[in-house]
């Protein structure tokens, strides 16, 4: 690894795992979930509350040129309503992200003035029922006057286009050079410059199976705001909430148990929560908002669609690839609620996991009259090495080379980790190769000829195809820098607390939002075995409170981090306790040193004396309870906190370069697909997916992320489109018309593992749970295997299957 | 309208709107929120019930359709709090993640091995068509069922 500004890692010390740590722990959470006593937030009632519904824009693009609300207000049991007008006067717009011109785009929580797609939210009623508020939006009368929609993207910047946002002057919202080595000394060096004029890599996101929602409460006396929600990054929504709202922080307290599914869709609320505290303060009522599915297919979160163009890459006969340029489109839709951030988060992923160290990419960002795109599992970086995985196979396929071969000519090694990536990132560990050996096995690779001999011998077209993805987690969000110089973020930060309660309880408050990543579980080993303790005498709170002391100014549950940021965290802490238990128990016994003392049975004992033993409800009830005489000096509260902070440095804004994420995981996966060249139509026969997320604290836990991710990437791959039709009609607006796989769909699955540690962190974990991108590119070099037509879409329905083949 | 439904073996009587959904007449009337409700369309199976032993999905019946039925939902699978062999088995298998889709998931499977004890791996996937998970991939879910069947 060479040295530079940007990066300065030193390698943790990695322990090795013993005790619970690395066990299948059955999951905690399972017992209430299993017996319909979770708590999720549509489940949360209180009295006199009023049920929110948004009224919604039909159109695309258009004036708004009146409102009335009064026949709406005039009915019985509806308690008022909220308009755009109202929330321009009492907010200010939400913090922009973005440098100019995105950084101009004025964003409230209601359309003012205008709608800039459809099922964009105009005005909010509140009523006595559900059905009585989805009635009472019929009575709102929106007055509108239609303007040109831009729906395509790669016409946003036309002459003559319509314009989304007068303010930023154009569609244009963000753009950026990225470039490193020497690409122009790349194409020379080559015997081949490959071309692709244009890939598209398609809009959907992972449609959590809960729509998003929020119960507001105010309390008037202390001016706070009491949200249980299903937000699952708190600390992005007070960031953006409290600015607009024009309150601190403490006035904004998050609350959450159970959810149902986030996959980074449920990051972006903030302006349906900002419309809900705004109501329950001017009605005096708790709010209830729960969103309809089509709400949400609307509106919430739709994944980045993309588009690469003029593709160059410069390559060796022997397909050694030296680099590559390209230009790359990405669609904001309407509005800037994470973006334009999705033009940096791909650079973790810069090289995907291969060697070429020459680089340039022009990113390019506009806004489209449709529904604003947020982080969507795989975020950001999805889209790039979907790219990459392409660039492979299309080159591949152009030398007559086995893609096979040329990864494993190109990739990153084993010996070569940690590597230092072109823009300064450093992948900590891994070993591509033999997680691509792995997953060949898997499916049977020895025997492929043979059968797809067999599958010529029934009329199909067998094909196999190879995906992998860098699952980076643990930001460093010093990297929006690289978007917005001026902005002060950098870093990244979980905080946990521990504590020996009165009667010897060891609780513990997490700052994360878990959606069903199991941390209350994976949080209790690593505890247990700290304290040396039986897993089951952990209790883990479940959810998030803003109000427990474990939030800090990155909470959440995204970006595939819990393993670093979040574990970390209840490391240090329980060792902070763990300390204190020694600390006291010497105090007690006399004066005995910590080296004399060991935990053990739940409780502290002379090693040399076991009779001398200190059950750890003694030591919660005599610092709570019965402290009198204890020595002065006796620093114990044994209430720990901790905020893990990971060791990252400010990139360099000038050069873009830097370390920007901590750890990567990585996942390859490999498809064997049947395609009918009659009608197109194609069958997954044979599926592995081989991941490597360092150390696994509960390998089922990891697994079944790994599977999840699958079938998201299945589904993405053959179903799943947020398509509109020219004038900016969301065609797939609920599960009807958009697909997603059921148990029908599912072929067979074989899944593997290798651990390589991360030498970064402090349990040798890594983020996981977003490899689902490897899936959707193993799914197109399998089309392209067995048709042999390269594949330039992400999508892959039956019908363009057909098309290609015609 | 009155209502009259037995669920879970307790008897309840409420006045409802004619076109209130037994969805929410569960969750929002009788405060049975086990049962979730994940789509609009009758698509997800997150709301799925036994009404009078027959699978539902709740959000394609109104209430009043459901006067003087027995009803099952997810919160009497469990006798006394110990848990079906079923449940026990998605415990086992991680066949649950977030678990917004298992109540229904449960119901479906329930419905399920009452009529067949022991299902092929299709019939299981066939039976659990209606339902859909977003986190799990399905595969420990067939897995769970399986492991049930005798």
């Amino acid at each position: 690894m060479t040295e530079n500004a940007g990066t300065t890692l030193a390698p943790e010390k990695v322990e090795v795992q013993k005790g619970w740590g690395g066990q299948s722990v059955k999951r905690r959470e399972d017992k209430r979930l299993l017996q319909g006593e979770g708590v999720f937030v549509d489940d949360i009632k209180r009295h006199g509350m009023g049920y929110l519904h948004f009224v919604r824009s039909p159109y695309a693009h258009a004036h708004i040129t009146r409102i009335d609300v009064s026949a709406a207000e005039a009915v019985d049991g509806v308690y008022g309503t909220l308009t755009g007008e109202e929330v321009a006067a009492l907010t200010e717009p939400f913090f922009q992200i973005s440098s100019v011109p995105g950084a101009n785009v004025k964003d409230y929580a209601l359309a003012v003035g205008k709608v800039r797609y459809v099922g964009e939210a105009v005005v909010a009623v509140v009523a006595e029922t559900r059905e009585l508020a989805r009635d009472a939006s019929e009575l709102v009368e929106v007055e509108y006057e239609p303007l040109d929609a831009v729906v395509d993207a790669r016409k946003a910047q036309e002459p003559g286009a319509s314009v989304l946002h007068d303010d930023a002057g154009g569609n244009l919202m963000w753009s950026g050079l990225y470039s490193w080595g020497d690409i122009d000394a790349a194409f020379e060096e080559a015997d081949r410059v490959i071309e692709i004029d244009e890939l598209h890599f398609h809009r959907f996101n992972s449609t959590p199976l809960e729509c998003d929602g929020a119960l507001v409460e105010y309390n008037r006396g202390v001016d706070q705001w009491t949200l249980y929600t299903n937000n699952q990054f708190p600390g992005f929504a007070a960031i953006m909430m409290g600015p607009a709202m024009k309150v601190g922080l403490d006035k904004l307290r998050f609350v959450t148990q159970d959810i149902g599914g986030g996959f980074g869709n449920k990051i972006t609320s903030h302006p349906q929560l900002v419309v809900c505290c705004l109501l329950a303060r001017k009605l005096n009522r708790p709010i209830q908002w729960t969103e309809w599915r089509t709400d949400f297919h609307l509106s919430m979160s739709h994944g980045n669609e993309r588009w690469f163009h003029e593709t160059k890459v410069a390559v060796k006969n022997d397909g050694t690839l030296l680099g590559f340029k390209t230009k790359a489109l990405d669609d904001a839709g309407a509005w800037l609620r994470y973006e334009p951030l999705g033009g940096v988060i791909w650079a973790q992923v810069t090289p995907g996991m291969y060697r070429w160290r020459h680089i340039e990419l022009e990113f390019t960002q506009v806004a489209t009259n449709k529904a604003p795109v947020s982080p969507n599992r795989g975020y950001s970086r999805m889209q790039h090495l979907w790219f990459t995985e392409r660039v492979i196979d299309i080159v591949a396929h152009e030398l007559g080379l086995d893609p096979v071969e040329v990864r494993k000519k190109n990739y990153i090694r084993a010996e070569d980790m940690p590597y230092e990536t072109p823009n300064g990132c450093v992948y900590d560990s891994g070993d591509y190769a033999a997680m691509l050996d792995k997953a060949l096995e898997l499916i049977g690779y020895d025997g492929i000829e043979q059968r797809r001999v067999e599958a010529n011998a029934k009329g199909k077209l067998l094909g196999v195809g190879i995906g992998s993805t860098l699952d980076s987690g643990t930001n460093n969000f010093g990297q929006s820098r690289l978007i917005n110089p001026e902005l002060q973020f950098s870093g990244n930060n979980e905080v946990a607390t521990v504590k020996l309660d009165i009667f010897g309880e060891i609780v513990v408050t997490l700052g994360t939002t878990p959606q069903g990543q199991g941390h209350e579980t994976t949080a209790a080993q690593v505890v247990a075995d700290i304290l040396n303790c039986d897993v089951d005498a952990v209790h883990v709170r479940a959810g998030h409170d803003s109000y427990w002391n474990s939030h800090a100014g990155f909470s959440g549950t995204y970006a595939s981090q819990f393993a670093v940021t979040g574990l970390s965290a209840v490391k240090g802490a329980t060792e902070m306790l763990r300390d204190e238990i020694f600390k006291l128990a010497g105090a007690v016994f006399g004066g005995v040193p910590a080296e004399a003392l060991e935990l053990a049975d739940g409780g502290i004992r002379i090693k040399d004396n076991p009779d001398a033993f200190l059950p750890f409800m003694a030591c919660g009830a005599i610092i709570n309870a019965n402290n009198a005489g204890l020595p002065e000096d006796l620093d114990v509260t044994l209430n720990c906190r901790y905020v893990y902070r990971p060791p990252f440095q400010v990139p360099d804004v000038e050069k873009k370069f830097g370390n920007l994420t901590l750890t990567y995981a990585a996942q390859i996966h490999v498809a064997v697909v049947e395609v009918d060249p009659e009608t197109g139509y194609y069958e997954i026969v044979d599926y592995a997916a081989v991941d490597d997320c360092g150390k696994r604290i509960n390998p089922q836990i990891v697994e079944g992320q790994v599977m999840g991710a699958t079938a998201q990437a299945i589904g993405a791959a053959i179903h799943e489109v947020f398509e509109y039709d020219e004038d900016g009609n969301l065609l797939t607006p609920n599960f009807y018309d958009y697909h997603v796989p059921h148990a029908l769909d599912m072929p067979p699955l074989a899944t593997g593992a290798i651990e390589s540690p991360s030498p970064f962190t402090p349990l040798g974990t890594k983020g996981m749970g977003e490899g689902g991108g490897a899936g959707i590119h193993a799914v197109c070099a399998a089309i392209q295997d067995a048709t042999g037509v390269p594949v330039k879409h992400s999508h892959n329905p039956y019908q363009r299957v057909w098309e290609m083949l015609r | 309208m009155n209502v009259s439904v037995t669920v879970n073996g307790d008897t309840y009587a409420r006045d409802v709107e004619a076109r209130k959904l037994l969805i929410h007449f569960l969750r929002d009337d009788l405060d049975l929120t086990g049962s979730h409700v994940g789509c609009d369309t009758g698509n997800c199976g997150a709301c799925s019930v036994l009404v009078d032993g027959v699978l539902v999905k709740s959000c394609m019946m109104l209430a009043v359709q459901a006067d003087g039925s027995s009803i099952e939902t997810v919160e009497g699978l469990a006798d006394g709090g110990e848990m079906t062999p079923l449940q026990k088995s998605f415990n086992e298998h991680h066949a649950l993640q977030c678990g917004y889709c298992t109540p229904g998931m449960l119901m479906s499977a329930t419905a399920l091995l009452r009529d067949n004890p022991s299902p092929s791996e299709d019939e299981i996937k066939k039976a659990l068509q209606g339902n859909i998970c977003r986190c799990t991939g399905y595969w420990n879910i067939v897995e769970a069922v399986k492991a049930v069947g005798k």
